[in-house]
């Protein structure tokens, strides 16, 4: 595998942030969904304690994850469905091509899958002379516009409806300068009812496998991954190893969080449970997939982060994330828990996104699994600078203050220097180009003494 | 039948080496305490009230005839030339469902009238039997959606309905609530995505 560029999020999000009108209705859109959250979690007494169950299942699973798979796949394997394994995404990749191929298909319909997004999965098919058409609806805006997606559960929350119309118009042909949601998914729903009835092989992403049953749950509100399977005689769906849970039972506490943590709805339109293949004619490929997610299993201080069921409550609360657009993180999986995820991967590239947050903690709270976030996005920052993974400019700075702070009479010297120099310097020293931090802020007023100075002045006896 | 293609076990292996490998204790598995779950007095009036919030409507039918007397009234199921009906007793089928080998042949289904096996008030989804459905494409298909479900299995919550199913015996299983929908254009919602555009439920005794 080729090595990533380094992500550096301020410079990825600085176009971004350089437009403030778009900053604040990306902004409020994402704080909407948080409010349409917060009341369907509030309307739910045991909302805390459906929390708890849903950690104790997970934090179970993984530790027993080799277990649950093996059970899983004896299951899913005695109905009829046929289980491959991949380490990495290459091979997930290199599986679902073979299948395709013994099938000769050239048209495939997908619902959302963040798992094939990692693998890359589009571009390797595309490459392979496979027409891949995506069919949820954000997705689908996204694939045309040749973009990824900003969001894992809102694919494009950061384009306008305007930008649709163009590119609708432009791949679609509907009328220039047609922006209404309504007409353009109706716009959308035609163009991709011709895919569904074409498709050949549909595959789709998994929310939950039970290792009991063998069977996995799809949640959709659009109805794709239903359409898109119910048609060909063909099935492959493709999951990360942590998408188990042990019992048909354990559903209830995920379905109830998942749809009430993602948009606020109190559950998804279509919640299809499938258990084997469709009859005797069709064929169910589950591909599992590892790519790194039983590393992370040994780290006992991110173990927690493979909890993850992908609702995008970190993300639609994050105000780092809000105002910065999903596409800063670089990332499959971007906000709080992608700036988890994304450094287990690599750390040196993805290095800057554990400082794009700002430890406030919203993620922690809102998490339906109870993943620390901010603990783990702290752990992050301190395990960088143990790979020494921080850039000079940082490491310095902090050897500095390890050195004022050790030093009471340095300190004291250090603190007049700073009360007098706020006194007296130009603001030109201070506000330049070289001082990034002081782009929008003023320096305090100076106290007239240290705190030192009045204690020993008022209190010391 | 087609080619089944063979699963590889390169990998398999080695990631099942990798878990087991190393040994984590877990916290065992919770059981779920039914006092601590909601319940409602009107369970009934809490489904209608949640369906409705999804964009759903309920009736409430004492008798099956009226079903197909309250359809009969939508202009949406009166121009309609396409009904497959799973509920003949309720309404009939426009064409012989039975003559059709590919769900393809489908695709200009105007409605499914379909059978559910409970409701769930807690988040107005009802529970469709995969073996109720020829092809399982009829409920996502059609332009239109009516279930047909008795209000007396109504449950409170999903721990009770999937005590209910219990262990899954047919290949395909499906809570549907509401109507097909999106948001995907600047959160702006809107009904009937890639299936159903309206969703009719009629809750019998």
């Amino acid at each position: 595998m080729k090595t990533l560029p380094i992500v550096d999020h301020p410079t990825k999000a600085h176009a971004f942030v350089a437009d403030n009108e778009r900053t604040h209705w990306h902004d409020q859109a994402l704080w909407f969904v948080r409010s349409k959250r917060d009341k369907q979690a509030g309307s739910v007494p045991e909302w805390e304690y459906l929390r708890s169950l849903a950690s104790q299942i997970k934090t179970e699973t993984i530790a027993k994850l080799g277990d649950y798979l093996s059970e899983f796949e004896r299951n899913a394997t005695a109905l009829g469905a046929t289980v491959h394994w991949a380490a990495d995404a290459a091979e997930h990749n290199e599986i679902v091509l073979k299948i395709l191929r013994d099938h000769e298909t050239l048209r495939i319909v997908k619902s959302k899958s963040m798992l094939t997004e990692e693998c890359g999965l589009n571009h390797f098919l595309e490459d392979n002379g496979i027409e891949v058409v995506d069919t949820d609806l954000g997705e689908r805006i996204v694939q045309l516009r040749k973009e990824t997606p900003s969001h894992i559960v809102l694919p494009a929350i950061h384009i306008r409806k305007e930008e649709v119309g163009e590119t609708f118009h432009e791949h679609l042909g509907t009328d220039e300068g047609a922006s209404d949601p309504q007409y353009l998914t109706e716009a959308a729903r035609g163009h991709l009812r011709d895919k569904f009835l074409a498709g050949e092989v549909g595959i789709t992403g998994v929310n939950f496998a039970i290792a009991e049953t063998g069977g996995f749950v799809i949640c959709t509100n659009e109805g794709n991954a239903d359409l898109g399977v119910s048609l060909p005689r063909v099935h492959i769906a493709c999951m990360g190893i942590e998408k188990i849970i042990p019992r048909f039972e354990d559903l209830a506490v995920f379905i109830r969080l998942l749809a009430r943590s993602a948009t606020g709805q109190p559950i998804t339109t279509y919640t299809s449970h499938f258990h084997g293949p469709r009859d005797p004619q069709s064929e169910l490929h589950i591909v599992l997939v590892d790519n790194g997610r039983s590393q992370l299993r040994n780290r006992s201080e991110f173990r927690d982060a493979l909890h993850c069921i992908r609702c995008g409550a970190c993300m639609n609360t994050c105000p780092v994330y809000r105002r910065s657009g999903g596409h800063s993180y670089s990332a499959t999986v971007p906000g709080p828990i992608g700036s988890v995820l994304s450094p287990t991967r690599d750390s040196s590239s993805y290095k800057s996104l554990p400082y794009a947050c700002s430890l406030c903690g919203s993620c922690t709270d809102v998490c339906p699994v109870k993943i620390p976030l901010h603990h783990q996005l702290l752990a992050w920052r301190k395990e960088l600078v143990d790979q020494n993974l921080l850039p000079y400019s940082k490491r310095i700075s902090m050897k500095g203050a390890s050195i004022l702070f050790r030093n009471p009479r340095l300190f004291t010297f250090a603190g007049w220097v700073g009360r007098k120099s706020l006194k007296w310097l130009p603001h030109g020293m201070t506000h330049n180009r070289w001082n990034t931090w002081t782009i929008a802020r003023e320096l305090p007023e100076p106290p007239r003494e240290s705190f030192r100075h009045w204690y020993a002045a008022n209190r010391k006896r | 039948m087609i080619q089944q293609t063979k699963a590889t076990t390169k990998s398999r292996q080695a990631i099942l080496d990798r878990l087991l490998g190393t040994e984590v204790i877990g916290p065992g598995l919770p059981t779920v305490d039914p006092n601590q779950l909601i319940h409602f007095e009107d369970p009934v009036a809490k489904f209608i009230e949640v369906l409705a919030t999804v964009g759903g409507q309920a009736h409430v039918v004492d008798d099956l005839r009226q079903i197909g007397e309250i359809l009969a009234k939508l202009p949406v199921y009166s121009q309609a030339k396409r009904v497959v009906s799973l509920v003949p007793e309720a309404v009939p089928s426009s064409f012989d469902l039975a003559a059709i080998d590919d769900p393809h042949a489908l695709a200009s289904l105007d409605w499914t009238i379909a059978k559910g096996e409970f409701p769930v008030a807690e988040n107005g989804a009802i529970w469709v039997q995969g073996e109720t459905m020829p092809h399982r494409v009829l409920l996502f298909i059609a332009q239109y959606l009516a279930i047909v479900v008795s209000r007396s299995q109504m449950v409170h919550n999903l721990h009770e309905a999937y005590a209910r199913i219990g262990t899954p015996k047919s290949p395909f299983g499906v809570f549907v609530s509401g109507p097909s929908k999106t948001a995907d254009i600047e959160q702006s919602l809107v009904l009937g995505a890639h299936g159903c555009r309206e969703l009719q439920v009629f809750l019998t005794p």
